[in-house]
């Protein structure tokens, strides 16, 4: 059993969404959904603690070994990733169980938890396999289910929202594709470690070295497009606004750290930082839009009226925070996107399932009709302000740990700039969280319609994640430990 | 009790179960009070306890955790620290006192969350004193910004919600965009953020990029108040007195001039500061804030408003004291946190009973109250002799020591600018009591026959300060052995 975990980690949840879907009865399904994420979760965590130990785990689908068959490799980075999806997903699918029964139609929640265990399968194939082909494929499978997801939501904004996240997600795909169809005709392999070690010398020998330029520039657009770096960012709002809460609490916090993930991967691992970084100049394209990113994005976000959007805007601003440590291309910046990807998926997580309590008693997240919930939900508003003191960076909580490690990073790399504009979002996310709290404290409500706390099945949740962000920010020692050594093995690969 | 360490978390840690029982016990309100001045009573023994330690040389201390690797929350007591904890140890439960009575007789609303978050922000405060290395100071010194917001706003009114931006927008702004990118620099650079006596910078970069780290650290620690970071502190006075009398003028504004005082002797070291030339710039730049502080001040009717100002400057003399460089500026800089404590509470406190019991906030307005409410004026006048820097205060001998310490660096500007300042303040001040005792009371004013004095409890607060300010002028030693064994510790 223990032996076979890395192919159990995808293919259970893989086999209970078809049962999900046939039971097509609201309770079990939820049952089905939650031992599936659950599963997940222990297999991940179980799966990290090898990997620390022992190394990387290297396991053949079927026992056909690489380059004939597939095979994933789960190194610290791909363990770390598996952690952060199925903790969430695990957290998330408790907190589907209500939130699900207000917001979607009875007849349909079997098939938004089939839906929703395919896309964790998807979202923790991409982040085991070692094969480029595979990645695809997963991709594909979260990509569809969570088209499918967002189109479920109430407002019939959803399914315009679904519509053009397919479409724009389609697009990412395809440049997907075409880079690894590339990639495959002139290396002839379509494992990651087979093609690490062809690229180099097909690229030294100045042979189709074109060809490898093409195929990294369409995979660049793709993930790029995936991940929702500005300004490839636009189906993202919408799809964020209008989805379930449910949904969107969870993908916040999965679906772009697992392409962000796919960036590292193709980067580092395929291509090598050398090709990345000195040959392609990979972060002269990523920095200066991830710092666009940060400063754009987060004043949009400020002048949003509707919290989930704002919320959704402040996520493409925090990817550019990621993409920025990336892009500094040294350990300590690699270390410090890595931190935020897991740091962010914490504290964005809270929040969004803080305006799903908001939208279970009130039908509503814009910001005018939440005056005075402080008083009336004040369990749920002070989730929102722990998980708001996290995007802020306030010490302890996950929200400083990352900015710790990024201030260092760009004061170490003498990058200036960098770090003016890592502050100046910070205290631009000061502004917009501070204008919900605002109204939810300081104004009264207009009608004397009493408001209710949300259900303690919504609470808990919530409040799990926020304490995470919390713990996390007090002992990131843990964190940390994973994330230098994952980006050291991702930097050391190739040198 | 007996290992030390364990006081020194306690310290820390009893404001905060105050807190607790604050609001355990918040359906009887003398049960609550109660509760709030007997943990303050502990607090303060606490702090007792630590103080004989640190006397006997004794730097206790613990380590609670580990947040990212090498990078500890920890605590270690030494004397600069020792007479921040000290001052807001023993003015707590006074301010406790002073605002039962206050808030009780002003009739104002939520006072359970008022004392919960009132205990909460001393627990900060401690923190910061007690603080062993930087990354403590930054944890502290946020929580503390955090904290104190809910009794800012606490009238939640349109007034309080924009005191409330202005509050955290500047000292936010301050501390994560130059504070924070000051010890992440020093980090880089030291690769430790322990205070350690001489400092840790010396050696680590050129005389420029140690100049900027200093700008970035003196204009970075946002509640020292100096000009231009200054508006915050006027905008929280629309807080219930108690907050303005004990956080505004001692344990938030005290806690960023501590700071300053505690980078310049433990990060920096005196050494180092003296070689480098931004020292004076910033010695001009506090000068600055001293006087447009004062002629603000002057301008100010609002009395709060006006001591809100008094406070901008005379922090800027803690600040000066530190960017002199020398041991008498050191020294005189950390009496004058204690001194400048004792006395601009005193004041604050008179401010609020004027307000309670005469409902009169303006200056203009106090003619002749000063014999209905003698007490209450009397105990301004103690005050603002020790603000001015006159005997029989103890701000006579803080300015004392600051003054020298100005003639040792050779800056007779800078000694022009204390007694220039001190004559403004001596107007500024004493405009108030002159005004209640020496002049009739006019006939428009309302409640003209209700006048009395302010509630027992906030007269018996308001007559501790003013007595341990006169005491603090006849016995300021305990406070000048402390800082003496800072200096000598850290100058050599």
């Amino acid at each position: 059993m223990s032996q076979n975990l890395p192919a159990l980690l995808v293919v259970v949840p893989m086999m209970l969404a078809p049962i999900a879907a046939l039971i097509n009865r609201s309770g079990p399904a939820w049952v089905i959904a939650t031992s599936g994420a659950w599963f997940a979760f222990g297999a991940a965590v179980q799966l990290l603690r090898r990997v620390m130990t022992e190394g990387m785990i290297v396991y053949s689908l079927g026992g056909w070994v690489a380059p004939i068959g597939i095979e994933y490799r789960i190194d610290q980075l791909a363990a770390f990733v598996t952690l952060i999806v199925s903790a969430i997903a695990a957290v998330g699918v408790l907190y589907a169980r209500t939130s699900v029964a207000s917001e979607i139609e009875e007849d349909r929640h079997a098939l938004f938890y089939a839906a929703f265990l395919l896309n964790v399968c998807g979202l923790l194939g991409i982040a085991i396999t070692g094969d480029v082909f595979n990645v695809f494929v997963f991709l594909e499978i979260s990509s569809l289910s969570a088209y499918s997801m967002i189109a479920l939501g109430q407002d019939r904004r959803a399914l315009t929202s679904a519509f053009q996240y397919l479409i724009m997600g389609s697009v990412g795909a395809t440049f997907i594709v075409i880079g690894i169809g590339l990639l495959f005709v002139m290396t002839g392999t379509l494992g990651m470690a087979d093609l690490a070690e062809r690229i180099p010398a097909i690229w030294a020998s100045g042979d189709g070295d074109r060809t490898i330029a093409v195929a990294f520039t369409f995979l660049t657009v793709g993930v790029t497009l995936k991940l929702a770096l500005f300004p490839l960012h636009l189906w993202l709002p919408n799809a964020y606004t209008y989805a379930p809460s449910a949904v969107t609490g969870y993908m916040a916090a999965t679906s772009t750290k697992v392409s962000i993930y796919l960036l590292l991967r193709f980067f580092f691992s395929v291509f090598g930082v050398e090709f990345s970084f000195e040959q392609m100049r990979l972060d002269a394209i990523l920095m200066p839009l991830a710092l666009v990113a940060i400063l754009a994005m987060s004043s949009v976000a400020i002048y949003q009226s509707n919290v989930k959007r704002l919320l959704a805007f402040s996520s493409v601003a925090q990817i550019g925070y990621m993409i920025l440590g990336i892009s500094f291309g040294s350990v300590i910046g690699v270390a410090a996107g890595i931190i935020h990807l897991f740091n962010h998926a914490l504290m964005k997580g809270a929040l969004f399932m803080a305006m799903g309590c908001v939208m279970y008693r009130i039908g509503s997240v814009r910001i005018e009709d939440m005056k005075g919930l402080g008083k009336s939900m004040p369990w749920t508003m002070a989730a929102f302000v722990g998980g708001g003191l996290s995007m802020i960076g306030v010490p302890m909580t996950v929200g400083f740990v990352s900015k710790w490690y990024l201030l260092q990073a760009a004061i170490k790399g003498g990058n200036w700039l960098a770090a003016v504009v890592v502050v100046v979002g910070s205290l631009m996310a000061l502004v917009y969280i501070w204008k919900v709290i605002e109204v939810a404290y300081f104004k009264r409500r207009e009608n004397d319609d009493p408001i209710e706390e949300a259900p303690l099945s919504l609470l808990i949740p919530t409040w799990t994640l926020v304490a995470a962000s919390f713990w996390f920010g007090i002992d990131a020692g843990t964190t940390s430990d994973v994330a230098m050594s994952a980006a050291e093995s991702l930097l050391g690969m190739m040198q | 009790m007996s290992d030390p360490g364990m006081i020194v978390l306690l310290t820390v840690l009893l404001p905060v179960i105050g807190a607790g029982l604050v609001l355990l016990l918040r359906k009887n309100e003398n049960a609550r009070e109660a509760a709030t001045l007997l943990t303050g009573a502990l607090t303060f023994a606490h702090v007792l306890a630590l103080l004989r330690l640190v006397r006997a040389g004794e730097s206790p201390g613990l380590d609670i955790l580990e947040v990212v690797p090498n990078v500890w929350l920890s605590f270690e007591v030494e004397p600069l620290g020792m007479v921040f904890a000290l001052v807001a140890g023993f003015l707590w439960p006074v301010t406790s006192l002073y605002a039962i009575g206050y808030m009780r007789g002003h009739h104002e609303e939520n006072q359970t969350r008022f004392f919960f978050f009132f205990a909460i922000a001393i627990a900060g405060a401690m923190g910061v004193a007690f603080s062993a290395n930087l990354f403590t100071l930054f944890v502290f010194y946020e929580f503390l910004t955090f904290c104190t917001v809910p009794l800012v706003t606490h009238h939640q009114s349109d007034e309080a919600k924009k005191s409330g931006r202005i509050y955290l927008g500047i000292l936010l702004t301050t501390s994560v965009g130059l504070q924070l990118v000051a010890i992440i620099w020093t980090w880089v650079l030291a690769g430790t953020l322990d205070f350690q006596a001489g400092g840790i910078l010396a050696g680590t970069a050129s005389a420029g990029i140690l100049s900027a780290i200093l700008v970035l650290y003196v204009y970075g620690v946002g509640k020292a108040a100096l000009m231009p970071f200054h508006r915050w502190l006027p905008a929280a006075m629309v807080a219930p007195t108690p907050v303005s009398a004990l956080l505004h003028a001692v344990a938030v504004v005290k806690a960023g001039v501590f700071t300053v005082l505690k980078i310049s002797v433990y990060v920096f070291g005196v050494d180092l500061l003296q070689t480098l030339t931004t020292t004076t710039w910033l010695a001009w730049a506090a000068a600055v804030t001293i006087i447009l502080g004062s002629l603000v001040a002057f301008r100010k009717d609002n009395l709060k408003a006006r001591l809100a100002y008094s406070t901008i400057s005379q922090l800027s003399y803690i600040v000066l004291g530190a960017m002199l460089a020398n041991e008498l500026g050191i020294i005189g800089g950390g009496m004058h946190i204690a001194m400048h404590a004792f006395g601009k509470i005193t004041l604050f406190f008179a401010a609020g009973a004027i307000m309670v019991a005469a409902h009169e906030k303006k200056i203009s307005r106090m003619h002749g109250l000063g014999r209905t409410m003698p007490i209450t004026f009397g105990a301004f006048f103690v005050g603002s002799l020790s603000i001015i820097g006159l005997p029989p205060a103890g701000g006579a001998w803080s300015k004392w020591f600051l003054g020298m310490g100005t003639l040792e660096a050779s800056q007779f500007g800078l000694l022009a600018v204390l007694m220039l300042s001190s004559l403004l303040g001596l107007y500024y001040l004493l405009e108030v009591p002159v005004k209640a005792f020496f002049f009739e009371r006019p006939k428009d004013a309302h409640q003209q026959d209700g006048v009395h004095e302010a509630p027992t409890p906030s007269l018996i607060a308001m007559c501790i300060t003013a007595t341990a300010t006169v005491g603090l002028f006849v016995w300021p030693d305990l406070f000048h052995e402390l800082m003496q064994m800072v200096v000598s510790g850290g100058v050599r």
